[in-house]
């Protein structure tokens, strides 16, 4: 058995600390162009269905959120790390 | 979850009698313009038309190709998912049996991806038998870009967020793959008839 194979559980300390940060301070990875930029240098588009973050040099769909009665929806595909 | 502090959905207007309108959706004059991203400005001697994936043999149209094909002059009632509905609106474009004429496929899935990134996935069956469309006019003038010009998806009986603007090409496959606002509690089919808004409606 591999010792370092736990249950996600056993993380909830360090993601507890790593979901703290500020994140328009933060710095995101463009996943198309490489373009490293505080998210809150990005380009956002407010709409009634969601919101996308998208990257300021080549317009790549870095961060979308949803809100809806199925809940908050966070995908983070475009964006390659998240440095803060 | 906490109810309430996710209960967020689109907020209704006054109710409507028409029965032209779907449960839940109010009229509009006007054409409203709900836009995730920047508007592409493709030069239409660089656009082109594509169906892959699943395919016998791809097939690509150029700008010019895609004039030539027979157009049909399409006039339908159009529903958003934020809730406006819009009647009678007028379109010229290419029904999407002629671009799969010929065309040998297994697949049962269509997803159409765009300039700007935007995808948006369909049943095969609901983009044939002369219900959907690739637009290019409307109104009897060529399709704004503020409205997915010079060409967009017209799939009227579904809610409006599957009609994709600026449409590049449709990839067929077997399998469902999930568009760009199925994938974030969209229902996956969207039918305004149904109320299908969100995921398990
Ligand atoms: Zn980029």
């Amino acid at each position: 058995m591999d010792e370092r194979r736990l249950d996600g559980n056993a993380v909830g300390g360090l993601l507890g600390e790593v979901f703290t940060f500020e994140v328009t301070m933060a710095e995101a990875a463009c996943d198309r162009c490489g373009t490293v930029a505080h998210v809150g240098e990005t380009m956002a588009y407010v709409t009634e269905i969601g919101t996308v973050v998208r990257c300021a040099r080549c317009d790549n769909a870095l961060i979308r959120i949803a809100q809806n009665p199925r809940g908050y929806f966070l995908d983070l595909r475009g964006v390659s790390y998240l440095r803060f | 979850m906490s109810e309430g502090f996710v209960s967020r959905g689109f907020r209704g207007r006054r109710r409507q009698t028409d029965d032209r309108l779907p449960p839940g959706q109010y009229l509009v004059e006007g054409f409203p313009v709900l836009s995730a991203g920047p508007t592409p400005r493709t030069p239409l001697d660089e656009w082109d038309f594509s169906i892959s994936g699943e395919v016998d043999e791809p097939k690509r149209w150029t700008w010019e190709d895609f004039q030539a094909l027979p157009s049909e002059e399409i006039t339908r009632d159009i529903h958003c998912v934020t809730k406006w509905s819009k009647l009678g609106t007028a379109w010229e474009g290419v029904s999407i049996d002629t671009l799969l004429e010929g065309v040998e496929t297994a697949a049962e899935h269509v997803l159409a991806f765009c300039d700007g990134g935007y995808t948006t996935n369909l049943p095969l069956e609901d983009v044939t038998g002369g219900r959907a469309w690739i637009a290019y006019a409307h109104d009897g003038k060529p399709l704004e870009p503020e409205h997915g010009g010079p060409a967009r998806l017209l799939v009227p009986h579904l809610y409006f967020w599957k009609s994709a603007k600026w449409v590049r090409g449709l990839q067929l496959t077997t399998y469902d793959i999930p568009g760009f606002w199925e994938s974030l509690g969209y229902h996956n089919y969207g039918d305004p008839w149904r109320e299908q808004r969100y995921w398990g409606d």
